[in-house]
């Protein structure tokens, strides 16, 4: 039992830098996702055509792979370009899921009925006043499931960053399981992941129910 | 005085290769009440969604008193930038087909969001007149519903209500009872009807015969992007020059 104890506080050590990447890459990927969305909406071609290429490169090839490109690739392309192991899983972490909300805000976006522009502009609104009172808020509430399928894959991605060698839940996981010979490690990370999500699944569920009133 | 609210000349619009209006002239005056009628495709719901600049025109003027959004002089067409035409369009008022509320606002919401978002009134000032006008289309007891929970009719009696709070000078009605349940047109034609007796100048595309014979003063029959013949409504329901309108009205009744 004291075993068990003391290897699941050493796995729950590796929570703290797991929780700082999901923090760090959603409140950075949010707003990301939402600018590139509304570049993606706009009329300007080019705008729209940078876009374009930057969600399918991105959505296009592994996460994995964009990790080793950021960390080891970097610095071959852009001497004294060293990044910390964090900084570059973070960068990395905020494109890749930038990308992928962009492409949901966008969907979220363009779902919302016409007749809602139209109304909004007969009543006299700009587009700015359109977008910010009737188009985005309802807009809100539509990416919000696949926003939070997003958010859960995302506590599983962190343990990617293994690769990296930091020393997150996955890997002080590991560490105990090479040096006891026992899997019951990744039990207890498994458990830790399983709970983690059970919270985002409980936020998100509770921000649905706050935003079913209409609809 | 001038007395005109609305002036159309030899306006056009083509959706690509598909010419749908023709060489529209019309003028609308202070406190008329013109019903358009027509089979569907006519070029009606264009010609509305056109003077409120919904749709861009092809050719021709549309002049809103007395201030052109569209404008041709000598066969050329002068181009008005976006944010002129939507000072100039705040005159008119429009209801739809399928109401376009916003469903993610109570009724009371949806008739102060323009008004306060444009910065005409007050957020307390907006809420009182919103209030008087729920209460004149009868919905007071429905001012804290969201969309989802009202009826067809209830939803276009708000969306009159809301076109109502940014006090437009004309209302444009497009079908605003064609989406409803035949049980629900009554309501909403009330509401028309009580405009009417108010002398608010409208346009309604209707296909309700016997509604647009009682409350308009000028019936006007639309078809194929042209108008047909524009009369009283007692010429154009018992006599119309046209034979095609004879063909129609035996249609629909």
């Amino acid at each position: 039992m004291g075993y068990l104890l003391e290897s699941t506080w050493y796995i729950l050590q590796g929570c703290t830098t797991t929780l700082k990447l999901f923090a760090l890459t959603l409140l950075f990927s949010l707003p990301l996702g939402f600018i590139c969305a509304m570049a993606k909406t706009s009329k300007v071609k080019p705008l729209k055509f940078l876009m374009e290429l930057y969600t399918s490169v991105v959505r296009g090839t592994p996460l994995l792979l964009q990790i080793f490109f950021v960390y080891y690739g970097l610095p071959i392309f852009f001497p004294g370009l060293r990044l910390e192991r964090f900084t570059a899983a973070v960068l990395t972490f905020i494109l890749n899921y930038g990308a992928y909300f962009t492409e949901i805000f966008r969907g979220g976006i363009q779902s919302i009925d016409r007749g809602q522009y139209e109304a909004a502009r007969v009543l006299g609104m700009n587009y700015r006043q359109t977008m910010s009172r009737i188009i985005l808020p309802q807009t809100f509430k539509r990416v919000l499931p696949p926003v939070a399928n997003e958010a859960i894959t995302l506590v599983k991605d962190t343990a990617l960053v293994v690769v990296l060698g930091i020393g997150e839940v996955l890997r002080n996981s590991k560490e105990i399981v090479a040096r006891d010979f026992t899997i019951s490690p990744f039990i207890i990370a498994a458990v830790i992941y399983l709970m983690l999500n059970y919270v985002v699944v409980l936020i998100f569920r509770k921000l649905e129910q706050r935003y079913s009133v209409y609809e | 005085m001038n007395n005109t609210m609305i002036k159309v000349e030899n306006l056009h619009k083509n959706f690509g290769s598909l010419e749908v209006l023709k060489g529209i002239d019309l003028e609308v005056r202070k406190g008329e009440i013109i019903s358009i009628i027509g089979p569907s495709g006519s070029g009606k719901s264009t010609l509305l969604r056109c003077l409120i600049h919904l749709e861009k025109t092809s050719s021709g003027s549309i002049i809103i008193e007395g201030s052109p959004i569209s404008f041709e002089e000598d066969g050329r067409q002068i181009h008005f930038a976006e944010s002129v035409i939507r000072e100039r369009c705040r005159k008119l008022g429009m209801v739809f087909q399928n109401f376009n509320l916003f469903p993610h606002k109570t009724a009371i919401e949806n008739i102060c969001e323009a008004p306060v978002a444009l910065g005409r009134k007050s957020k307390a000032a907006a809420l009182a007149f919103g209030e008087r006008l729920l209460e004149r289309v009868g919905l007071s007891e429905k001012r804290n519903s969201y969309p989802c929970h009202l009826s067809g009719g209830q939803k276009q009696r708000v969306a009159i209500a809301r076109a109502l709070a940014m006090e437009p000078d004309v209302m444009l009605f497009d079908e605003p009872t064609s989406a409803l349940d035949p049980e629900l047109i009554g309501e909403v034609l009330a509401v028309i009807k009580e405009l009417a007796e108010d002398d608010m100048t409208m346009l309604i595309v209707t296909h309700e015969m016997t509604f647009a014979r009682e409350v308009s003063g000028r019936v006007i029959f639309m078809d194929e992007g042209e108008i047909i013949e524009a009369a009283a409504p007692e010429k154009l329901f018992t006599d119309p020059d046209h034979p095609r309108i004879k063909t129609f009205l035996e249609k629909m009744l």
